[in-house]
């Protein structure tokens, strides 16, 4: 891009020209560098996992590196003495995967709903859909933090799925996908007997396949890096998620930095995975808030 | 069982079924727990027992000098999130959607901007925090040392935590809303570029005249997400400082003091009150905002 203001107008056409091809290499030799400027913190907190642990936090990440001060010290411990770093992991995952199970199948059944139906109440309901997009959670975290305590359910996971199982931006986003699903291949299912539900999960989901990926992704990264309602929430560290145990290591009592350093990074390791096998479905689900058309 | 045969082959009753698990989260994780929020805010409750205060909570918070200060911050970062997080994802959405360059240099580009999108906020916190540290070994000042400057402590002065936040967001946003706009931009016809051309209009022209308003839509979306994010930021922050206090409550943000009030003190009449108020703020500005961007006008000219 030249940097010309808008209000140059009809004079930017005297401009001296760079050659074509130059340009592109600005422009290339530019985004090259930014790369390497979003990668850095990453590529630093990667170096960082080498070194001592009550080091870096004294000095900070730097790009000063003693290299002789390198070792594999911090992986052995990882894997041999990081205490309940590998429980937290396995409760990341095991809550990943029901809660991305359970908000798939609660929230498309419920755009399934909006989208092939007509009944009663549904532009107010699906305005309420629309409403809940645009409220901050930590706006909602006070009020259902009250209702955790008042109903005496803290510390189970079943708090922390159940409230978010019918998820606004992901029922809008099924709802806009079944949106385009041609309705005589509902009608055809009506034909050959099936129920409305077995049309459902018969007819529909098998189409539906990629806004299923797409909305896995997206459910599941968020998941996996929830942190503030799992911090009101859970107490006992058995049932820490990563993020909640990464964060109790924060603190200079427990003296726990190699740990902290490691375990941060290494729980980036399943995302990042993912997003490079996935990346379209990451994209599509990203953006998946974005009104179409 | 004729009675469930029939439910299930009813399409009369088949939509109440289906968003039944809507309407349940609704009314019991939203609008009863809103309903206590507003109760409350009415309330002062001590040792579990509630009493009617009126309008009290509401006076003392407009008297209050920390909430003053909190709403600031939040005020403060949510404007200058806006300026740098649309602005720049555009320009490099325009960078990747030209037709000059090397196309896997561009997709290369395109998936590193993502990656901090996939950190956790305790993770990227973590990063931010060793990279801002004060002593002179730390990465930022080690960059302006470059530039022959003093060690900056960073997270004890105001300006400092505040370019530290902003790094943060820009950071962990930048590679989203540039995946906005290119969407937004791959949308918009190609003819409209080659007419242009014709007419002699330069790349730049082309970018502010044909570009631009094809995608208002996407630029009103962004910023209105923007401005609900930016005004209930708090993870952020909670992770630089390592908790809720920084020096002088440079980093309080109002869910920052929502959380200090309500949770950490337990005063929740008074955090509930602070939780309306900004909803009001956030709902006022955003659908201000939308009237404005004349988006409403559109949704039912459709």
């Amino acid at each position: 891009m030249s940097a010309e203001p808008m209000s140059a107008g009809r004079a930017t056409r005297t401009r001296i020209q760079l050659p074509y091809w130059l340009h592109g290499t600005v422009q290339t030799t530019l985004l090259l560098i930014l790369t390497l400027v979003v990668l850095a913190p990453l590529l630093i907190m990667f170096v960082a996992t080498f070194q001592d642990g009550n080091d870096v936090i004294r000095r900070g990440l730097s790009l000063k590196i003693d290299v002789d001060s390198l070792s594999l010290d911090n992986y052995v411990m990882l894997f041999t003495d990081s205490g309940p770093y590998f429980r937290w992991f396995a409760n990341s995952i095991f809550l990943t995967v029901v809660q991305v199970a359970g908000t798939l199948l609660v929230s498309s059944f419920v755009a399934y709903g909006f989208a092939v139906y007509d009944f009663k109440g549904k532009t107010a309901l699906f305005i309420a859909v629309l409403l809940l997009m645009a409220v901050p959670f930590e706006i909602m975290m006070l009020p259902l933090y009250v209702l955790v305590n008042d109903v005496g359910l803290a510390d189970s996971y079943s708090v922390i799925v159940l409230p978010f199982l019918a998820a606004a931006v992901t029922i809008f986003y099924f709802r806009q996908y079944f949106l385009g699903i041609p309705k005589d291949l509902l009608e055809a299912g009506r034909m050959d007997g099936a129920t409305e539900f077995g049309i459902f999960f018969k007819i529909v989901v098998p189409v539906a396949k990629p806004a299923f990926a797409a909305m896995a992704i997206l459910n599941g990264m968020i998941i996996w890096n929830n942190f503030l309602w799992p911090l009101l929430v859970l107490r006992s560290e058995s049932k820490f998620t990563l993020p909640i145990g990464l964060n109790t290591l924060l603190t200079p009592h427990e003296n726990n930095y190699e740990l902290l350093i490691i375990g941060s990074l290494f729980s980036l390791l399943p995302v990042l995975v993912l997003f490079l096998l996935f990346q379209r479905f990451f994209v599509a689900g990203m953006t998946a808030g974005a009104l179409k058309g | 069982m004729a009675v469930l045969r029939r439910l299930l082959y009813s399409q009369k009753a088949a939509p109440y079924l289906f968003i039944a698990p809507f309407v349940i989260t609704l009314l019991a994780f939203w609008l009863v727990p809103l309903a206590r929020t507003f109760m409350l805010s009415t309330q002062e409750v001590v040792f579990g027992q509630a009493a009617f205060i009126g309008l009290d909570n509401y006076q003392r918070l407009w008297e209050d000098r920390l909430f003053w200060k909190a709403m600031f911050n939040s005020a403060r970062y949510m404007v200058l999130t806006i300026a740098l997080l649309i602005p720049i994802p555009l320009v490099l959405a325009a960078a990747i959607n030209s037709k000059i360059g090397s196309e896997r240099v561009k997709a290369v580009f395109k998936a590193s901007m993502f990656v901090p999108a996939l950190t956790s906020v305790v993770v990227a916190g973590v990063i931010f925090r060793l990279m801002f540290a004060e002593s002179g070994t730390g990465l930022m000042n080690q960059i302006v040392g470059v530039f022959g400057l003093d060690p900056v402590r960073w997270l004890r002065i105001d300006t400092g935590g505040l370019i530290a936040l902003l790094a943060l967001a820009m950071w962990r946003w930048t590679g989203v809303n540039i995946l906005y706009f290119l969407a937004g931009m791959q949308a918009i016809p190609e003819e409209y570029y080659e007419a242009a051309t014709i007419d002699g209009a330069g790349k730049v022209q082309q970018f502010f005249h044909i570009t631009l308003p094809n995608l208002k839509p996407t630029i009103v979306y962004v910023t209105t997400i923007s401005i609900y994010g930016g005004l209930a930021m708090f993870l952020e922050s909670f992770m630089l400082y390592r908790g809720n206090a920084s020096p002088n409550d440079q980093g309080l943000t109002v869910i920052g003091y929502l959380y200090r009030r309500g949770i950490e003190q337990n005063d929740l009449g008074f955090a509930s009150a602070v939780g309306v108020v900004l909803l009001v703020v956030i709902m006022t500005i955003n659908l201000t905002f939308l009237t404005l961007s004349g988006t409403f006008k559109k949704e039912s000219a459709r």
